[in-house]
């Protein structure tokens, strides 16, 4: 038995893990308390890659730094994207058919124009820290693995907080379970929900910056992101952020662990079959609302 | 026939720390008219969701008809012979009035007509039939003349009186109707009484789930009051209207 | 129209665009034909649970892949019988193999049925949006099985060589011409489905599900099981579908046959078209079809793509019920009109 590897392998897909907590943060909120099964997210994470790709290249910026520039714009994004999704779907309880196909067209567009504009190339960003490795014994960390990681969890815990701690995050909270009694209290359900989702795309900023920091990206990368992003939101809980990071580091885990000794082919498949496993297996908890 | 068509025996639920339901005890015999009465959100479509299979309840058990309901899903329970409307309307939306009244003669009336578990027998409705059957039942809750019109185009009084109708297509040995006469004037409501009254003649066991004390004195012969999730009164209407417990918690207001 | 009737009304203008396009001398036709007519028995399929029952299906590739593997899979039996075969068999098999389209169609139906049929019980009980999902992520889960499967040929994909002409006793039938009329076939046969569905009392139980799922339960509507009729259904078709394009396209690898514009494309044309009657997903898918082998051709297969996915956006935004429901809507207010102004 080789623990070098198994113990490289672990740490990897710990850091792996915590940069996945990062990506399904927005999802945990669109989708755990908003009920809005966003699966365009994981389009908005890549244009939010290529972004502090195209930056970075040509002004030579971290692509953090760009990713934290360029947060208002996403935000404003999902604000306009909540709205039309709203105003389409939401308010005439159409979400579950039209709305899927909605975001699932957004996802697609999104790719496919990638293409057109980049190509199927993968792309990758320069910064000096993202060759560096720390090594102690046979042990390696890479940084353009642990930095992303580190920040990451940090961008959660700071959502956690904003959530729990903020008038307006706890209305966010609020607005999943109890619509009227807001109303009730002069705040407006639909602007709440409208900051929630605007909020969710914003993570998806940093997390693409995150991603592309991490690997190489390609415009379908997305695709293999829906997988794991779900997988995890149903492992952890809906509503739960410390549950989804924990079911976020699990997946890592079991990906790095499934890609050093069974190989990197098998790879797309075990989010999503973790995902299907979960999804038969664990009806009771996911019966219904 | 001594066995009651409906015995719920120590029923509870919850949503995750909030108790809706807790210790529920009520028998409703064939043929009885029993009266539902309790504030808002004192869990009566708690209630009848967990009797009827919508929701499942986590302690506690329903037996209807002296059959065990554990397990069954809402649509079985259909079959055997139970009907609700809901208190919130929900008509499919896409079908007219009258198509609206067909997927109960569809699905339950016509499904038990397979089943020889079914006491009643009853014959497959051909399609003329099926048709003639949602014309008698428009006209009995009095929406002949909406019967080609989508379920956007009525009012909400004209929507209640299609929940009630659709379950009554169903054909069934008990009907719960939850609050089916909200917004209505007086003389509709006696209507509905009336209607509901006839249906009890004809032998279905009826549960009304009402605010208008004019409606569920007229109509009970027992009345049972629901109060924070327990039940609280359970007797003849003058009786319990004189509880003291009763008009404190409900009527008094 | 009774339905025996429509089917041979629907099989004789089928058999009349066939000898028109035969007549026109074009091959061309033909191969682009059997494109937007493969289409069309996708949109007509996706439409049967995802626009009459109201459950969104991502992973339609998934289910085309399932026809176009198993033939695959067959394929490779059928030309290596002395490998694969042991001796008791081969000449019984040799009699048989390679196994005739409409055979190979048949199984490939019955596989992609059958998967339909166990995802739907996995994932069915659960919210629409968790089968959706499920739907995805099946299409993954099996792409990286095909591609890890050295006997279809992996990664690297397989060659299907179709011989160039049929004969049917003294008729010699150019393979093209062959394949474009069995598609037409199976046009014919998917709409023939869809159309009986709808005006029957299973179409009715489709639309109380998607209307309100939980208002059919006590209307006495046995939802899983109708759930799971339209997902083995609309698998079906999926996999006949997709069972004999490996003779069309001779060589296949799984980043084709599992190709995301599958997805986008069954959702956009019937979600295009129409998803309240049988002729949506028919006008959605030749409109659509038909605009991406053009784009395809003058621009790139992206653009095409991007296309579809740009109007499914906007369409559901803006056009919900699609050309035919506005059609039909357009229709009945002039209707109306006139009977007022009588």
């Amino acid at each position: 038995m080789d623990f070098t590897l198994l113990i490289n392998a672990l740490i990897a897909g710990l850091l792996l893990g915590g940069f996945y907590a990062a990506v399904t943060v927005g999802i945990s909120v669109a989708f755990g308390i908003l009920d809005i099964v966003n699966i365009a997210h994981p389009g908005f994470i890549i244009l939010g890659a290529y972004i502090a790709y195209i930056v970075n290249q040509s002004f030579g910026v971290d692509p953090i730094l760009i990713a934290v520039v360029v947060l208002p714009a996403f935000y404003a994004l999902g604000a306009l994207t909540y709205q039309i999704y709203y105003l389409s779907f939401e308010r005439y309880g159409q979400e579950a058919l039209r709305g899927l196909a909605f975001f699932f067209g957004l996802l697609f567009v999104t790719e496919v124009a990638l293409i057109l504009v980049f190509g199927v190339d993968y792309r990758y960003v320069q910064a000096d820290y993202i060759d560096r490795v720390f090594r102690f014994g046979p042990f390696a960390i890479p940084m353009r693995m642990l930095i992303p990681c580190v920040l990451s969890l940090l961008m959660v815990w700071l959502l956690h907080l904003y959530l729990s701690r903020t008038f307006t995050g706890r209305a966010i909270m609020a607005v999943s379970q109890d619509q009227q009694a807001l109303r009730l209290m002069a705040v407006d359900p639909i602007r709440i929900k409208r900051i929630a989702f605007a909020v969710s795309i914003g993570t998806a900023a940093l997390a693409g910056a995150f991603l592309i920091i991490i690997q190489p990206v390609e415009p379908s990368v997305g695709r293999e992101f829906i997988g794991r992003v779900f997988a995890i939101c149903v492992l952890g809980g809906l509503q739960s952020l410390p549950g989804t990071v924990i079911a976020a580091l699990s997946l890592g885990v079991i990906e790095s662990i499934t890609t050093t000794y069974a190989g990197p082919s098998w790879a797309p498949a075990v989010a999503f079959g973790v995902l299907l496993l979960t999804l038969a297996l664990r009806p009771a908890g996911l019966l219904g609302r | 026939m001594s066995q009651p068509l409906l015995e719920i025996t120590n029923l509870g639920k919850r949503f995750g720390g909030f108790v809706a339901l807790e210790g529920i005890n009520l028998t409703v015999q064939r043929g009885e008219r029993v009266g539902l009465i309790g504030p808002n959100g004192s869990g009566k479509s708690t209630l009848v969701n967990c009797v009827c299979g919508t929701l499942s309840n986590e302690t506690g058990s329903v037996y209807f008809d002296g059959q065990d309901m554990n397990g069954l899903s809402a649509h079985q329970r259909t079959h055997r012979g139970m009907a609700r409307s809901f208190q919130l309307p929900r008509p499919f939306g896409s079908l007219t009035v009258q198509d609206n009244l067909r997927i109960p003669l569809l699905y339950t009336v016509n499904a038990r007509a397979h089943t020889a578990a079914d006491t009643q027998t009853r014959s497959h409705l051909s399609p003329a039939e099926i048709d003639a059957r949602c014309a008698e039942l428009l006209g009995l809750v009095g929406l002949a003349d909406k019967a080609d019109k989508l379920p956007r185009d009525l009012t909400q009084i004209e929507m209640r009186k299609l929940e009630l109708a659709r379950a009554m297509a169903a054909d069934p040995k008990l009907l719960i109707a939850d609050e089916s006469m909200a917004g209505l004037s007086q003389s509709e409501v006696a209507d509905i009484v009336a209607l509901l009254i006839k249906l009890n003649e004809r032998g279905i066991t009826i549960i009304l789930i009402e605010h208008i004390m004019s409606a569920v004195m007229s109509f009970s012969q027992r009345l049972v009051v629901l109060v924070s999730g327990r039940k609280i009164a359970d007797g003849k209407p003058e009786a319990v209207v004189n509880d003291p417990q009763v008009i404190g918690a409900y009527l008094g207001q | 129209m009774r339905t025996p009737i429509f089917f041979i009304v629907a099989l004789l203008c089928g058999t009349a665009v066939f000898g028109a396009a035969l007549w026109s001398g074009n091959d061309y036709i033909f191969y682009a034909g059997y494109v937007v007519l493969h289409f069309i028995v996708l949109a007509t399929a996706w439409n049967i649970l995802g626009g009459y029952c109201g459950y969104v299906n991502f992973g339609s590739a998934a289910f085309f892949a399932i026809g176009a593997y198993s033939t695959i899979a067959l394929h490779k039996l059928g030309t290596n019988i002395s490998r694969y075969f042991p001796d008791a068999i081969a000449p019984v098999a040799e009699l048989i193999m390679p196994l005739p389209i409409p055979v190979l169609i048949l199984i490939g139906g019955c596989i992609a049925g059958l998967v339909g049929l166990g995802t739907g019980y996995l994932t069915l009980r659960l919210r629409g949006a968790f089968f959706a999902i499920a739907t995805l992520a099946l299409a993954v889960v099996l792409q990286t099985l095909v591609v890890n499967w050295e006997f279809v040929g992996g990664a690297r994909g397989a060659y299907v060589i179709a011989p160039q002409t049929l004969s049917i006793g003294n008729f010699e039938l150019r393979y093209i011409h062959y394949l474009a009329f069995i598609m037409i076939v199976l046009v014919v046969i998917a709409i023939t489905v869809a159309r009986l569905i709808e005006r029957s009392r299973l179409g009715y139980g489709f639309a109380s599900i998607r209307d309100d799922e939980l208002a059919a339960e006590a209307c006495g509507v046995p939802t899983l099981r109708l759930k799971l009729i339209a997902t083995t259904i609309s698998g079906a078709l999926m996999g006949m579908a997709g069972a004999p394009f490996p003779y069309y396209i001779n060589y296949l690898d799984p980043a084709s046959a599992f190709n995301l514009s599958y997805g986008v494309n069954s959702i956009a044309m019937p979600m295009i078209g129409g998803t309240t009657s049988w002729m949506g997903p028919l006008v959605g898918a030749i409109i659509i079809a038909t605009l991406q082998q053009w784009m395809t051709v003058t621009f790139s297969s992206e653009w095409g793509v991007l296309f579809a996915g740009a109007l499914l956006i906007i369409f559901v935004i803006l056009a919900p019920k699609g050309i035919v429901g506005h059609a039909q809507d357009f229709l009945r207010r002039r209707r109306q009109q006139a009977g007022a102004n009588r």
